[in-house]
């Protein structure tokens, strides 16, 4: 099967992808974007989040064909060149990563929240992030980025 | 984790897909959201020879009012049922309200209403309100259309009357109810409910004219509660009365026992989440921000 969609504003086509695969494996082993991670394969963790058409998604569960002609944009997509976003920021300076295995995921699901409501409360922080899971940061330094990132963004 | 092969068709039209799924038979299955079957693809547990792709069929994905119904089309997203605008919502809050207990926010902008109703898990917030509002599902198949009550449409778990080349179409939400809420117990936030509650009553000075208590959750599809359903209507509401409400709902269940909870512990929530969703329900109305907090039912 072809795919043919635009990824971080870049035209894609590739040839050869199986119908069984995921955008997620197509993202990481056909695009060689391995910003999305691959943990759960079932929509529990959030490592694997990229934006479909505008639309926070998990994208092990998106199958490679419901992308095509799709507009996606992955955690490589957000900085612009060298500038890195406001949140990711934000996020290496609250300490919000440590093995950054989940980051990519928190780090969009947070810019998804942002674009929503500018000025998030802390309820609406959390219930934004319920579907990522982190191993090792215990969340709370995660949930001062995105209050750091909102503040500076709104000011 | 990766599926096996498959054959996968994206179709533009109703009629395109129930042609696939005729030829193949139950050797097909629809893909909608894929925010359950996908993970079933990569366990195996689905194994189908074709898939037919719906999403980019035009023309299913709307919510209408028709005087006091509302018309979900079956590619509606979980995330717009949840942001539907006031006037749609006018009697139906307790949809939009329940959107927010369906998985969490990637999953919602994925899922859609029809892929739920079809999937049939008994945890399910949709089939769970779909059978408390005397929901109806239209289905289109060969033979053309067909209006089933959501009362007869689940059959078991994960298991309804629709035949494998009949499509989900609408569902519609036929009357409005005022007095309508729902509660769940999960460990998680955007975890399927250990127990989940819907209440819908019909109410004349306090007095109960009508009333639909439905569990989810508990057994192999969403449970009516006939018996305590009778004990409400034509009672005054009262907190006593929603006490004994609740124990009529524990005693009238056998839920499992399983790792997430024992079958005792699910008796127990059940009382609890049936006398929550009444309160809430005779509280002029579930209140559109009172919203689920992790890791309780609020
Ligand atoms: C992490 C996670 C948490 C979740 N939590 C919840 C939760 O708390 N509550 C809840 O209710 N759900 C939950 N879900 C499931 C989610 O709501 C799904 O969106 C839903 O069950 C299926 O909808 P779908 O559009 O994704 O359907 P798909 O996954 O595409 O399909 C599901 C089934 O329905 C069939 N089907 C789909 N559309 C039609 C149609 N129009 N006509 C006939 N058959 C059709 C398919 O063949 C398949 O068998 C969760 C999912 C995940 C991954
Ligand atoms: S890998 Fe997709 S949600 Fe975990
Ligand atoms: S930083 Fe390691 S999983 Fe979150």
């Amino acid at each position: 099967m072809r795919l043919e969609c635009v990824v971080n504003g870049e035209p894609r086509d590739v040839a050869g992808v199986r119908e069984s695969e995921s955008l997620l494996q197509v993202l990481r082993e056909r695009m060689k974007l391995p910003g999305a991670k691959n943990a759960c394969e079932q929509g529990e963790c959030g490592s694997c989040s990229v934006f479909l058409d505008g639309k926070l998604v998990c994208s092990c569960l998106v199958l490679a064909g419901q992308a095509e002609g799709a507009e996606i944009v992955t955690i490589e997509g957000l900085a612009d060149g060298d500038a890195l976003s406001p949140l990711q920021e934000a996020f290496i300076e609250t300490g919000a990563v440590q093995c950054g295995f989940c980051t990519p995921g928190f780090i969009l699901a947070a810019h998804d929240l942002l674009q929503r409501q500018p000025s998030p409360s802390d309820a609406e922080i959390r219930e934004a992030l319920a579907g990522n899971l982190c191993r090792c940061t215990g969340y709370a330094k995660i949930i001062e980025a995105v209050r750091v990132a909102a503040d500076r963004m709104t000011t | 984790m990766k599926p096996a092969r498959f054959e996968y068709r994206r179709v533009a039209t109703v009629d395109e897909a129930i042609e696939h799924l005729s030829e193949v038979g139950d050797e097909a299955k629809v893909l909608a959201g894929g925010q359950s079957l996908v993970p079933l693809l990569g366990f195996r547990l689905a194994r189908p020879r074709m898939l037919v792709d719906i999403t980019r069929v035009e023309g299913l994905r709307y919510m209408r009012r028709d005087g006091e119904a509302l018309r979900i089309g079956a590619l509606t997203v979980h995330r717009a049922v949840e942001t539907m605008r006031s006037s749609l919502a006018d009697g139906h809050r307790i949809l939009a309200e329940a959107a927010r207990w369906v998985g969490h926010y990637p999953i919602r902008t994925r899922g859609t209403f029809g892929g739920s109703i079809a999937h049939a898990d008994p945890a399910s917030e949709w089939c769970m309100l779909a059978v408390a509002l005397d929901a109806v599902v239209t289905a289109q198949g060969p033979g053309g259309k067909r209006d089933i009550p959501a009362g007869e449409l689940f059959q078991g778990f994960f298991t309804t009357v629709l035949a494998p080349d009949e499509l989900i179409i609408e569902v519609r939400f036929p009357r409005v109810w005022e007095h309508a809420a729902i509660e769940e117990f999960a460990r998680r936030k955007g975890d399927f409910a250990l127990v989940a509650a819907t209440v819908a009553l019909d109410l004349e000075d306090g007095r109960c004219r009508d009333a639909r208590i439905v569990l989810g959750g508990v057994d192999e599809v969403p449970l009516r509660l006939l018996e305590a359903e009778r004990a409400l209507t034509g009672a005054v509401c009262s907190t006593p009365l929603f006490e004994e409400i609740g124990d009529l709902a524990s005693a009238a269940i056998s839920p499992v026992s399983d790792i997430h909870a024992d079958a005792e512990h699910r008796r127990e929530l059940a009382a609890v989440v049936v006398r929550r969703a009444l309160g809430r329900a005779v509280g002029g109305g579930p209140d559109g921000d009172s919203r689920p907090v992790e890791g309780s039912s609020r």
